[in-house]
């Protein structure tokens, strides 16, 4: 057929032509491929500086953690990526459960604390950050501030609290609360959750801008949006303060950022040096100083921040690689009317 | 068809019984009333929106109608989320249902004006001045006469509206309405599980099939073509209320963005990185090859669509329209799939980008080509043919040229649409290339609005100029 004919040719030549107008970037084909999740804005500068690290050129392709993972898993085997540097505890552990990530040796493993990698060691956490209660110091005492999930829940809190239902921190919080509590207990706390009519907030950001502008009592955030305002701002400039819930309640949840080893590289020295590099001083104070997250080698501390040592915090004592699990805790948040 | 075999392929990945609980869940439904809901609401809004701005611009006398034709269309330029985050600085209480009508009107109404007032410049204005020599009134000839004329150029900014709709995850995740796509991009973030978001696509391209189906049946023939210009209609006392009204529309499309891109710019204390320069340059080159497949891929099947009836070319066309309906991340994954396991050399290329374009954005080029080539006089290409012209030489020779403004168009809008497509694109893209939406979200995605205000402004510029080109189409210079 004359038209099937003109659309075969018609195809070829536009393929020939894009290949041609394309700006490709040079395909080195020894070049460190690296899937981050992470953001160049974030994490840019430090990752450029990985090719004197590992004595390789090094690539990296840049997407939301959740696209990177579906990315690799729907690349499978044939997969040009070396390393995938994630933002959440949850992708890395999707990638590992489909086992495309290999197992770290142990003299990797063993950089950071026990509760900071997989328990099948195909990954690591490279930086931690924790949830917290960011409050009004004139609107809540000392002795108000929440020890609990139980507390948080308590009617003194009835429409004094703010939250982020779309954001990735919040649902994975919520994820803790499921796997360490189970199913009813969680839909039974967010009922009583949503009985307080908390305030509905787009992100992080608004719900600690609320708060310090003394519109909001207090909300569920993440630690370092606080340091990243007081740095832009200065100490003296920002009201609201930060509670770390105490006891290994699932309200202060330390997730992390971390990075894992694609399985089946054929650069996998390479590789190893990208993840050794990530755990090494240089980039652990970068976290530190940069993105105003908790290192996860012990011995590094942060030279701008006065983070509270890592140590002295006590997360749930959860399995991060579980905080995949997100289609029961959108289906429970949907069901109590949070999502 | 290729995103069609992934669909297939995924959605049966856990057997049959796992289609079936994931379609017969009671949240499946909801999600497709309210998708279904906000896609017919936001068409009829455009319908009336475009059919309104294209009569005003193309037959009455409204002052400074050409510029306003202009500006009229810019919005296209810009992107849902986009318009969807400056909306909700504004009004920061502007979420669900109408947050989302409101905003995907906003930047959606002019796939409706474009082709009716394209419509309304090639009708022939001889059966309008029968109606009003018979006695009818302007207003009555409008209804009866002019709306019969541009119903098939509606119908089909209808439909590209309402796919528009049915795929877009910008608005609607910005403005927390629960619809399809959100479902679909919570499975693949949340869970990394693809098979349930392959399965609502699954409902996407099958409610994309009916309406399709639904658009053909309204869409009518097209009107003859005229030979002279349709005259213009003074707006007399009509004048106020419809300058304005346009002053209104605009304000709501462009000044609400412009104004917070100008708020931020001028609040950037960081310049804009030296890769402001290559980012524009990618984005220009990718959106070029995605115009460019795309409407080489459309011309058969807008030509056919155009001359031919038969389940052949119903087929093609339906299946082309298919993939408008799906978000960029399902149609970036297929092709991630695909790509890698059928065309290894070509994936992360700028290639394989584009054809990711042309999948998405077929309908919007087949639409343009087909009204080109319907309104070109098919007389020629018999007399073509009578000349010994074979049929394939007759198409290049005779009806693409004919309907090459209309083809341009077609390739313009696509081009724009390219330009500010965001999934797909960081699937897809070669690994380090950066375009200007993809530092967009970089740059929003950590709240640095004002480092991301100057790659918005030069997005906006860019999707810009196509603009004109369809401008100039409207204005009918290239006739």
């Amino acid at each position: 057929m004359a038209v099937g004919r003109i659309a075969v040719v018609l195809f070829v030549a536009a393929l020939l032509t894009t290949s041609v107008v394309a700006c490709d970037s040079a395909e080195e084909s020894d070049a460190l491929v690296i899937y981050s999740g992470r953001n160049k804005e974030l994490v840019g500068g430090l990752l450029d500086r990985l090719k004197q690290a590992t004595g390789t050129p090094v690539e990296v392709r840049y997407g939301g953690s959740g696209e990177m993972a579906a990315q690799l898993l729907e690349e499978g085997e044939r997969t040009q990526a070396d390393v995938f540097f994630a933002q959440d505890a949850g992708a890395l552990g999707a990638v590992a459960g489909q086992g495309r990530l290999s197992p770290l040796p142990a003299e990797v493993l063993g950089l950071v604390p026990a509760g900071y990698r997989a328990d099948d060691g195909r990954w690591v956490a490279t930086s931690a950050r924790v949830r917290v209660v960011a409050y009004d110091p004139r609107a809540v005492t000392e002795a108000e501030l929440p020890k609990s999930l139980d507390d948080i829940v308590d009617l003194k809190w009835k429409g004094r609290l703010g939250f982020a239902p779309t954001n990735g921190s919040w649902q994975a919080f919520v994820t803790s609360v499921r796997v360490l509590k189970g199913e009813d207990f969680a839909r039974d706390w967010l009922r009583r959750f949503a009985a307080n009519e908390p305030k509905r907030f787009d992100n992080n950001v608004a719900i600690l801008n609320a708060v310090n502008d003394g519109q909001l009592p207090a909300g569920l955030i993440n630690h370092y949006y606080w340091y990243a305002k007081v740095a832009e701002a200065g100490t003296g400039a920002v009201r609201a303060k930060l509670h770390y819930v105490p006891g290994g309640d699932p309200l202060g949840l330390v997730n992390v950022a971390g990075a894992g080893v694609v399985e089946g590289t054929d650069r996998k020295d390479a590789a190893l040096k990208a993840v050794r590099f990530l755990l090494s001083e240089e980039a652990q104070r970068h976290f530190a100083d940069v993105t105003a997250e908790y290192p996860v080698v012990p011995a590094v501390t942060s030279a701008k921040h006065q983070l509270p040592p890592l140590t002295g915090l006590h997360g749930p004592d959860i399995d991060l690689s579980r905080l995949s699990s997100l289609q029961q805790t959108v289906a429970l948040l949907q069901e109590t009317g949070l999502s | 068809m290729t995103p069609l075999g992934y669909l297939a392929v995924r959605s049966f990945d856990h057997g049959a019984g796992e289609v079936w609980r994931v379609l017969w869940r009671s949240r499946t439904f909801d999600l497709a009333v309210r998708s279904v809901a906000l896609a017919a609401a936001v068409t009829a809004a455009c319908l009336v929106l475009g059919v309104l701005s294209a009569w005003l611009v193309v037959r009455s006398d409204l002052p400074g109608r050409r510029f306003a034709g202009i500006l009229l269309v810019l919005p296209l330029a810009v992107p849902s989320y986009v318009a969807g985050f400056t909306w909700l600085a504004l009004a920061p209480g502007l979420t669900g249902f109408w947050g989302a009508f409101l905003v995907l009107t906003l930047v959606s109404y002019p796939y409706v004006l474009l082709p009716v007032a394209a419509a309304l410049r090639t009708a022939d204005p001889a059966v309008e001045e029968v109606a009003r020599s018979l006695g009818r009134t302007s207003t009555r000839t409008f209804f009866s006469v002019t709306l019969r004329q541009i119903r098939p150029a509606a119908t089909a900014g209808g439909l590209l509206v309402a796919l528009y709709v049915l795929s877009d995850f910008g608005a609607v995740s910005l403005m927390r309405f629960e619809a399809f796509t959100l479902g679909i991009y919570t499975s693949y973030r949340g869970t990394f599980d693809r098979t349930p978001a392959a399965i609502l696509g699954c409902v996407l391209v099958v409610l994309a099939i009916l309406l399709t189906i639904g658009e053909r049946r309204a869409r009518g023939a097209a009107g003859g073509r005229g030979e002279r210009e349709p005259v213009r209609v003074p707006l007399g006392g009509a004048k106020i209320p419809a300058v304005t009204g346009t002053a209104v529309v605009l304000l709501l499309a462009l000044g609400v963005p412009v104004a917070s891109l100008a708020r931020w710019l001028v609040a950037g204390s960081s310049a804009a990185g030296g890769n402001l320069l290559s980012t524009t340059g990618n984005t220009v080159a990718v959106a070029a090859s995605g115009a460019l497949l795309t409407v080489l891929f459309a011309l058969p099947v807008g030509i056919l669509a155009a001359r031919h009836r038969g389940p052949l070319v119903r087929g093609m066309e339906l299946a082309s329209f298919a993939g408008h309906a799906l978000p960029g991340i399902t149609v970036g994954l297929a092709l991630v799939f695909f790509g890698i396991r059928v065309l290894p050399e070509l994936y992360q290329t700028t290639s394989m980008l584009a054809f990711a374009y042309a999948v998405l954005f077929l309908p919007l080029a087949v639409s343009a080509v087909r009204t080109a080539v319907a309104h070109a006089p098919p007389v020629l290409e018999d007399v073509s043919r009578s000349l010994g012209k074979g049929r394939t030489a007759t198409r290049l020779l005779v009806t693409v040229p004919l309907a090459a403004p209309g083809i341009l168009a077609g390739a313009a809008l696509v081009f724009l649409t390219c330009a500010k497509e965001l999934p797909a694109t960081l699937l897809l893209r070669p690994t380090g290339v950066d375009t200007l939406a993809t530092e967009l979200w970089t740059k929003t995605e950590i709240g640095a609005y004002a480092a991301a205000a100057p790659y918005a402004a030069v997005l906006l510029v860019v999707a810009a100029i196509p603009a004109v080109v369809l401008d100039r189409f409207l204005r009918g210079v290239t006739r």
